[in-house]
């Protein structure tokens, strides 16, 4: 385990490295992540400047689901993003280079292409949520920390199955779809406002079929005092049984792989 | 060592045609046809040999090597690598072979191949001490020296391919896979590769299967070839046998003054005569190289005379002539 | 110059048929505009439930701006992939280009103009189609002829200009090494500031003031803006000179920055 560990990291410090080379490349593209947060956040804040909350939440209140979907985003992102490189190494035989070696496969691509660039979107993320913290009015506690904590925890593993999920489709059809951009940034854009407001039908669905209401909608209930009950403290942590669906499609597609080649 | 039974392999492919009808057309309907890869290719290699593999593109030398490998599932038939289906145990498995794809790395691009090596070491979890053996044993043998420090992307492509050889061996395979090792390499570079993996395999006893389509390759280090073509096994045995099956595969060239010889009835010519030169060829076993120098003697005045087997290369071409493929 | 033409053309065909050949990329596209959209509507139609009044457009028009906007994505987005040219730059084959007795920037400029235009004549229209029969409120009520007709107009327009902006950046990837980090910054800028997060009519006012004259308010907003009724008329034929102002300064830039940096590629012997 602690071997195992170690190659990881060193995974991580060869792509860190290799990132570094590029150095402006590198400031340049998390500058870009860091203004495409600004923009959607600006897109936010023009139109309550007009109005003053969406259904019973307050601007404040929104901004602290805008901000913990972001961070989710920006965490689930610079791990699982670089599987976006799936349909390419499927169709270069890339991937036979990694069945050929003795670790997991996931892993070999996930590590290296960690996209460190996301950092400026993570940056941007904290920002808001140290402006939503105090503007959100939430009566803050020791607990309702902790669940603020498992919502962007158990949300970036939600956001990295997503990107999982869409990448394992690849396998299947050795090319990308933008249609499964709707699951990664598509959730994250529709994350920014609770996803009460799109009405009970689209809320069933993302609490059933994409647990995204487990890690905004229902424990915010709880941080403000809406809802009581351990049932919203903890249904980010009930989202995670979203890992069990995804991780199914990902081995099929690796089945699926070895038995019809590219 | 490898036993490979009754494997075949099948794949479904979308046909497609050109023009705009067609695409129109095939965005509601679509065919498909089926290639067969492989059918019932059967084989074994022994622990320690060096075998070629040899067949035209498309013919299912890579499906075959994938397979092996670990990287594809057969539909039928099994595959047993040192006492492992590899795509069973895929883990185990390639852990105990090596693998280089010529047109492919498995370097990382931006850093210095050290680096990589290092890498490479944690991901098969190799012994330090055994490590740093190996590299010193790589580094001499095949001249890296400066090279480890250079980053990948500076390296010329010979540079490159001596450092993924090296690679692939940090971990002491059993077994080696060498998919085109050559492929585009200078004359000095592909010396030196090929006098390593014979040294590998003649000191290590590492078992080695070679696919390649430059022949030579396949004269400097394998005894024994498999050829294939449309999936199956078209032959199996000793480059020399291999030769025999093609009936005229004697050359001579001579040199002559005067007006062009007649040729024997069991010759062909291969080249037309000019300049006082004729190239002929013909079958060993029905006309004896005396007899055809002699031949020549009594007809004309001869000036030089040289005689030498087909060449490998055109051997192969003459066999994928035969079978049609 | 028409044979020039024709090689376009056949290069708009291949294309074509090339992105009709994934046939289930294509329905996915549809789809996904479609949910998208229906999404941003869902959103849009609880912020008026709470506090409509206070914005300056009624609901039926952002209703209207958000599907006309899901639709026209891909005509009117600066960064699209245009891997040809990126590649071009990036490997310094651009110096083939220039021995090619073709001008570069109208080469380039067809070639992502039609990259744009094969991909969304084949997703666009359905996802609009399907905007129109989807029932009231969520729909989008389709403009009179007289307004489509200048939104027509506007709309090519605008996919000029979005083409032109695009030259634009090609030509700063001339001096830049890092094309991904540019390409981020162009798209997010341009999209915000031509209406592609929020319609403009949304932003503050004093900040409307400066964003309206702009080359970006030139491009996916005005076409978007006549779509859903918040211009009309005059106002709509002052919006397509003022594009046409535009188009022209951007070209004419364009193709002279293009001028420079070859040079410089030359000079440099690629």
């Amino acid at each position: 385990m602690v071997i195992a560990m170690k190659l990881y990291w060193n995974y991580f410090l060869m792509e860190l490295k290799s990132q570094m080379q590029y150095k402006a490349s590198f400031f340049l593209t998390a500058l870009g992540q860091f203004i495409t947060a600004f923009t959607t956040f600006f897109g936010i804040r023009f139109l309550f400047d007009r109005i003053h909350g969406v259904d019973r939440f307050t601007y404040g209140q929104v901004l602290l689901c805008f901000a913990v979907i972001m961070m989710s985003f920006a965490l689930g992102e610079m791990a699982g993003g670089g599987l976006a490189v799936f349909p390419d190494l499927l169709r270069e035989g890339e991937l036979d280079r990694i069945l050929v070696r003795p670790r997991s496969i996931l892993l070999q691509i996930v590590m290296p292409n960690m996209d460190f660039s996301r950092l400026g979107l993570l940056a941007q993320a904290l920002l808001v949520l140290c402006a939503a913290i105090p503007a959100s009015k939430v009566a803050w506690t020791p607990e309702k920390a902790l669940v603020l904590l498992l919502m962007v925890l158990c949300g970036s593993v939600i956001f990295f199955c997503l990107f999982l999920l869409v990448a394992s489709v690849a396998f299947f059809t050795l090319q990308s779809f933008e249609f499964l951009n709707i699951f990664t940034y598509g959730m994250r854009d529709f994350g920014r406002y609770p996803l009460s407001v799109y009405g009970e039908e689209m809320l069933k669905l993302l609490t059933f079929v994409i647990p995204l209401a487990l890690i905004q909608y229902y424990p915010l209930l709880y941080l403000l005092d809406q809802a009581e009950g351990i049932r919203y403290a903890a249904a980010p942590l009930f989202s995670l049984l979203f890992v069990l669906p995804s991780a199914a499609l990902y081995r099929l597609g690796v089945r699926n792989y070895k038995s019809a080649g590219s | 060592m490898i036993e490979f039974t009754d494997i075949s392999k099948t794949y479904r492919v979308a046909k497609r045609q050109a023009g705009m009808k067609h695409a129109v057309a095939s965005f509601f309907s679509r065919e498909y046809s089926e290639i067969h890869a492989l059918q019932n290719v059967s084989f074994s290699i022994d622990d320690g040999e060096m075998v070629g593999y040899i067949g035209p593109n498309g013919a299912g030398k890579s499906t075959t090597i994938k397979i092996m490998c670990g990287i594809l599932t057969p539909d039928a038939g099994t595959c047993v690598v040192n006492g492992r289906i590899p795509y069973r145990e895929r883990v185990r498995h390639v852990r105990e072979i090596g693998v280089v794809f010529g047109q492919r790395s498995q370097l990382w691009w931006d850093v210095p191949v050290m680096d990589s090596f290092d890498l490479i070491r944690d991901i098969y979890r190799v012994d330090e001490a055994l490590y740093r053996k190996n590299v010193a044993e790589l580094t001499e043998l095949l001249e890296l020296g400066e090279l480890l420090k250079t980053p990948v992307r500076t390296l010329s492509l010979g540079q490159r391919m001596r450092c993924e050889i090296a690679a692939s061996l940090l971990h002491d395979p059993k077994v080696l896979f060498l998919d085109e090792p050559t492929i585009g390499l200078d004359a000095v570079s592909k010396l030196a590769v090929r006098a390593f993996i014979r040294r590998l395999n003649e000191e290590k006893k590492t078992t080695v299967v070679l696919t390649t389509h430059d022949m030579q390759d396949i004269e400097a280090l394998t005894e024994r070839v498999l050829l294939i073509g449309r999936g199956s096994i078209l032959s199996d045995g000793r480059l020399e046998d291999l030769k025999k099956r093609i009936p005229e595969r004697k050359t001579m060239v001579i040199e002559y003054q005067g007006a062009p010889p007649a040729l024997h009835p069991k010759m062909t010519q291969a080249e037309h005569p000019s300049d006082g030169r004729m190239t002929v060829r013909f079958d060993p076993s029905r006309l004896s190289v005396s007899t055809a120098i002699a031949h020549f003697a009594a007809h004309t005045t001869l000036l030089d005379v040289s005689v030498s087997d087909i060449s490998t290369e055109e051997m192969v071409a003459k066999l994928y002539q035969e079978y049609r493929l | 110059m028409k044979a020039e033409m024709n090689v376009y053309v056949s290069m708009f065909r291949i294309r074509f048929a090339h992105n009709l050949q994934y046939r289930s990329a294509v329905l996915g596209a549809i789809l996904k505009g479609y949910l998208w959209a229906m999404m941003e509507v869902l959103g849009y139609l609880a912020i008026y439930r709470t506090g409509g009044g206070a914005l300056p457009m009624e609901f039926s028009a952002t209703a209207s701006y958000v599907w006309a906007h899901q639709s026209f994505l891909v005509l009117f987005s600066v960064v699209f992939a245009d891997s040809e040219i990126y590649s071009a730059i990036r490997s310094g084959a651009v110096v083939y280009d220039l021995a090619r007795p073709v001008g570069l920037y109208g080469k380039w400029f067809c070639q992502s103009a039609s990259n744009r235009l094969s991909f969304a004549l084949v997703n666009c229209l359905p996802v609009l189609l399907l905007g129109a029969v989807t029932p009231k409120p969520y729909g989008l009520i389709l403009p009179s002829v007289t307004q489509l007709a200048f939104f027509v107009v506007s709309a090519l327009l605008a996919f000029c200009v979005t083409v032109a902006v695009a030259m634009l950046m090609y030509v700063s990837l001339f001096y830049f090494i890092s094309q991904r980090g540019i390409r981020i910054i162009v798209r997010v800028v341009t999209s915000f500031f031509s209406g592609g997060v929020i319609p403009l009519l949304f932003f503050p006012k004093p900040l409307q003031r400066v964003i309206r004259v702009l080359p970006f308010a030139a491009m996916q907003n005005m076409p978007l803006q006549i779509f859903c009724g918040t211009i009309r008329g005059t106002n709509a034929a002052k919006g397509i000179v003022f594009q046409m102002f535009w188009l022209l300064i951007l070209i004419l830039a364009g193709s002279a920055a293009m001028k420079t940096a070859t040079k410089k590629v030359v000079s440099l012997g690629g």
